[in-house]
């Protein structure tokens, strides 16, 4: 069974006069275990997509469903409750708060769930470890480097357990080897937990470590392939082939 | 154009010039009704004494003004040079499009000008509907009629407010000049990306310096409130020296401090946003212990002028009631070379040719024995009178001390309505009231205080020294008369002559005209005994002299009331800077913050958490100053009313609930005010 499925949203913004269909009917749906992929250019509607679904932003019509939840009907309290407990984010900008130390930053995600200390000590230390950060737990964020920092901010992101991990752009800001060493832990998370990831990028390297890809252009679904027993070499040679396809510029492509 | 863009600026940042302008409305409206009681008083019917109080009142005022000028003009440099950080990014976007830096400064110039124009006239709207307020307080203060009220302007007052603002203003004006044409275009723009390093003080070296400090505190607190009477000034000053670093080092210390104790309960520090609540707020006093020591002092001399002005109004006006029971007190002595001469008032009124009884509807006539065989030195004895020499080696030994018969004294008693004493043919009982004179002869008597009068000894019949007082005042200064059994002063007449009643007349209206016939009486019979003096060829060292109680009533409420005003208007001076400051602070910090408020509701954190948090960090903000001041607040008023032990100081209570009442009314305002425009600002980014 399907634990995400996204049922023919849609997101219009602007008037009557001028009308932009950043999502223009999508429909898919993402099982529990999959690493996903959003590709597309800037201005395809990848981002105002992963927005609906980590209701940051509300859609127009259509549905979200999250274990047959439908988190579009979703108000207040219970929008914070279900963000904070279902739900795992990973952004561009790391979000961390340079008051805090990495583990005050991990510890929060816990702390707002009125999680109790003894509780929280043992899961930031194990979710430390899994993203090899266990050394750096008592720095701030500014003695940091990009790629700890993003591995910080996803320590932060599945300490709670979510259901899913929602990631915009997360190597966005990160050298390639730091976002190299991020993605492996992805993997790593993906496929030693099972964590469910979704992952917006137009960076087709940090595509090929999905187990499978979506491609967006204009607001509705392009092309979608899937790794299956390719190594990801080959993965991302077929990215590239979509990519032209889609007539992304030789930047996007990297 | 450029006016266009000022209007523009002020409209945008108005939450940012909310409380500056705020700040500034209440500036001049306090301003304003303190310069015009000058007018608001002009119709109020006093009699002349009291009208020469309120013209020193008037004088005090506009001296005090000055000051309270200077205080505002440094607030207001203040607050608009810390408005102008925070608009950084917009200077810099005009230095990019090609704007020169005059351009801008004109900008800003017109901006000041908008606000001041707007801030005086809100102000002095608001000060003129004040001071109406004010005419009720100062009748009230000087117990004055208020029937002749009617609403008043006063120009002169105006003229004055807009002349001191406008320097202010004006001042303003060239210090923005002066930053806008030293900034750097490349500051400007990176002036929001310096990030804050958390410098994490060494807990166990904060904890020295707060031990240090808090020591150095106690040690200042002792020295000032024990034994106050041996302070000499280089060692208060010493002492208040003491006490302004050792705020500093506590502030500074408590700042590295708090987060680790916070910190040590891990049940606490992780529990909901606590530890993002507790490192804003550690964050918080880390960069400002300067301003928070300041605002702390102000807090502390806020409180304590205060609480001791209106002390002493009140304590003045109840001591009158109780200390000056009766119309008239009237006593003459006489000295020379030390001998003691004969007086009568009785005589000197005869000799004059004046019944002392026309108008008087009881009297008491009565005779303070005095000898110089009873001196202090004799009371004291020996080896007490060498132990005080050491300590205060000013005090007189060598005078005579008052003596009066129990019979005598228990007839005054009766008419003045205090305790009387019986007492067996060996005893005496000692009257005093004023304070430290009251320590040193409890101690006298606590050691035997057996004493000898005209070859008697007498044994005291108390252990310490009785309340109750011979001449009528408003102020304890009795310092010491015998009560000793009739039969031991037998024939004996020398000493102070006293004629003490009250006036044939029920109303009000009578006893001034009882009192002004009295008081001619009296001045013949005084020019009477002066030439009677200046005939006689030993001139002596003779003393008459003449208390009523509407000359002591009209000096103590003018008294009082002078205290009151002077005290209150500095006071609410520094309340306001106290809030601006703090509340300027806090506004900016929370628009530096709104990121972070933005990242905990990306992570899910509830609306309510997030405005409990910054109810918190506001409110922590506030009371730590007002905390600390108050402890500053309870020793400095011990000395304080020591310093105002004449004055009376029994009214402590009820000036400290007023006190605290302007107070929590003022800086509670701020407070609330700071944390609703805090919370609009954390959400206002929220789309």
């Amino acid at each position: 069974m399907a634990l995400l499925n996204i049922d023919q949203i849609e997101k219009y913004y602007g008037n009557r006069s001028s009308l932009t269909k950043a999502i223009d009917n999508i429909s898919f749906s993402v099982d529990s275990g999959e690493f996903t992929a959003i590709m597309g250019a800037s201005g395809s509607g990848k981002t105002t997509l992963l927005n609906c679904i980590s209701t940051i932003d509300r859609v127009t019509a259509g549905h979200i469903y999250l274990e047959n939840i439908d988190i579009t009907v979703l108000k207040g309290k219970e929008l914070n409750k279900f963000r904070r407990e279902k739900l795992g984010f990973i952004f561009q900008d790391f979000s961390l708060l340079d008051t805090l130390t990495a583990y005050e930053n991990i510890s929060l995600a816990l702390s707002i769930q009125k999680i109790p200390e003894k509780q929280i000590d043992k899961s930031v230390k194990k979710v430390a470890e899994q993203l090899d950060i266990s050394d750096i737990l008592q720095k701030y964020p500014y003695q940091l480097s990009g790629g700890q920092k993003q591995r910080v901010a996803s320590a932060r992101a599945i300490v709670t357990n979510p259901k899913i991990i929602l990631a915009d752009e997360p190597t966005g800001a990160l050298d390639s080897r730091s976002a190299k060493m991020l993605l492996e832990r992805f993997n790593f998370l993906n496929s030693e937990y099972g964590a469910t990831i979704m992952m917006v990028t137009h960076d087709s390297f940090t595509a090929s470590y999905a187990s499978r890809v979506i491609f967006i252009k204009d607001g509705r679904i392009f092309n979608e392939i899937s790794k299956g027993s390719d190594t990801r070499k080959q993965f991302f040679n077929k990215i590239i082939d979509v990519i032209t396809l889609l007539g992304g510029d030789a930047g996007d492509a990297l | 154009m450029l006016f266009k863009i000022s209007i523009n600026n002020i409209r945008k940042s108005l939450r940012d010039y909310a409380i500056y302008f705020f700040t500034l409305v209440i500036g001049v409206a306090v301003f304003y009704v303190f310069n015009a009681i000058n007018s608001q008083t002009a119709f109020l019917m006093v009699s002349q004494d009291t009208r020469d109080i309120m013209e020193l009142l008037n004088t005090m005022l506009s001296g005090v003004s000055y000051f309270v000028s200077a205080v505002l003009g440094l607030l207001i440099v203040y607050a608009s040079r810390f408005l102008m950080k925070r608009r950084n990014k917009e200077f810099a976007l005009y230095l990019i499009l090609g704007m020169g830096k005059s351009k801008i400064s004109a900008i800003l110039l017109a901006e000041t000008f908008i606000i001041g124009i707007g801030s005086l006239v809100v102000g002095l709207i608001l000060g003129t509907g004040a001071s109406q307020l004010m005419s009720v307080l100062v009748a009230n203060l000087f117990e004055a009629d208020m029937t002749s009220y009617r609403f008043n302007i006063s120009a002169e007052a105006i003229i004055k407010t807009i002349i001191y603002f406008g320097i202010m203003y004006v001042v303003v004006m060239i210090f923005n000049s002066i930053m806008i044409s030293k900034c750097k275009l490349i500051d400007l723009m990176q002036s929001d990306k310096k990030s804050e390093k958390m410098k994490l003080k060494s807990p166990a070296f904060c904890t020295v310096i707060f031990i240090i400090a808090a020591a150095a505190l106690g040690y200042a607190y002792y020295r000032v409130t024990t034994r106050s009477e041996y302070l000499s000034n280089k060692i208060l000053v010493g002492m208040i020296i003491v006490g302004i670093i050792s705020t500093f080092l506590i502030f500074w210390s408590v700042s590295g401090l708090l987060l680790h104790i916070v910190r040590s309960s891990k049940s606490v520090y992780f529990r909901s946003l606590n530890c993002f609540t507790f490192r804003q707020i550690s964050s918080k006093i880390n960069t400002t212990v300067m301003s928070m020591t300041v605002i702390c002092l102000m807090l502390f001399v806020t409180i304590c002028a205060l609480s001791s002005a209106f002390s002493v109004r009140n304590s003045m006006n109840a001591n009158l009631n109780e200390l000056a029971p009766v119309d008239f007190a009237m006593n003459y002595s006489e000295k020379y070379d030390g001998k003691i001469y004969y007086t009568d008032i009785f005589e000197e009124y005869e000799k004059a040719g004046i019944d002392p009884l026309e108008n008087v509807s009881e009297y008491i006539h009565l005779k303070c024995y005095q000898t110089d065989e009873f001196t202090f030195a004799d009371f004291a004895g020996e080896d007490i009178l060498k132990q005080l020499q050491k300590i205060s080696p000013f005090l007189d030994t060598s005078y005579p001390e008052d003596i009066v018969k129990s019979s005598d004294y228990n007839k005054l008693a009766e008419l003045y309505g205090t305790e009387k004493f019986s007492l067996e043919n060996d005893e005496y009982v000692l009257i005093c009231d004023f304070k430290s004179m009251k320590e040193i002869r409890d101690h006298v008597i606590a050691n035997g205080g057996e004493i000898e009068i005209f070859g008697q000894k007498l044994k005291p019949k108390y252990t310490e020294c009785q309340d109750g007082f011979v001449d009528i005042g408003s102020q304890h200064i009795n310092s010491g008369i015998f009560i000793v059994p009739d039969e031991i002063i037998g024939n004996y007449d020398l000493g102070r002559d006293y004629f003490i009643g009250n006036y044939k007349a029920e109303t009000k209206e009578e006893k001034y005209a009882a009192e002004e016939k009295f008081e001619e009486n009296y001045k013949k019979v005084f020019d009477s005994v002066y030439a009677g003096k200046h005939a006689d060829p030993v001139e002596t060292n003779w003393y008459f002299a003449s208390n009523t109680r509407i000359d002591i009533a009209e000096a103590t409420i003018g008294l009082g009331a002078m205290a009151a005003l002077l005290g209150l208007y500095v006071g609410l001076v520094f309340l306001i800077s106290c809030g601006a400051v703090l509340a300027l602070k806090e506004l900016s910090e929370s628009a530096d913050s709104v990121r972070r408020y933005e990242i905990l509701r990306k992570i899910g954190a509830d609306e309510k958490e997030i405005s409990r948090s910054l109810f918190r960090q506001t409110g922590i903000f506030f009371l730590l100053p007002m905390l600390l001041a108050a402890i500053h607040s309870v020793f400095g008023m011990k000395f304080a009313m020591f310093i105002l032990e004449v004055f009376g100081t029994e009214k402590l209570i009820g000036s400290v609930a007023f006190t605290s009442i302007v107070v929590l009314m003022i800086y509670g305002g701020y407070f609330l005010i700071t944390y609703f425009c805090s919370l609009s600002i954390i959400e206002c980014k929220r789309k």
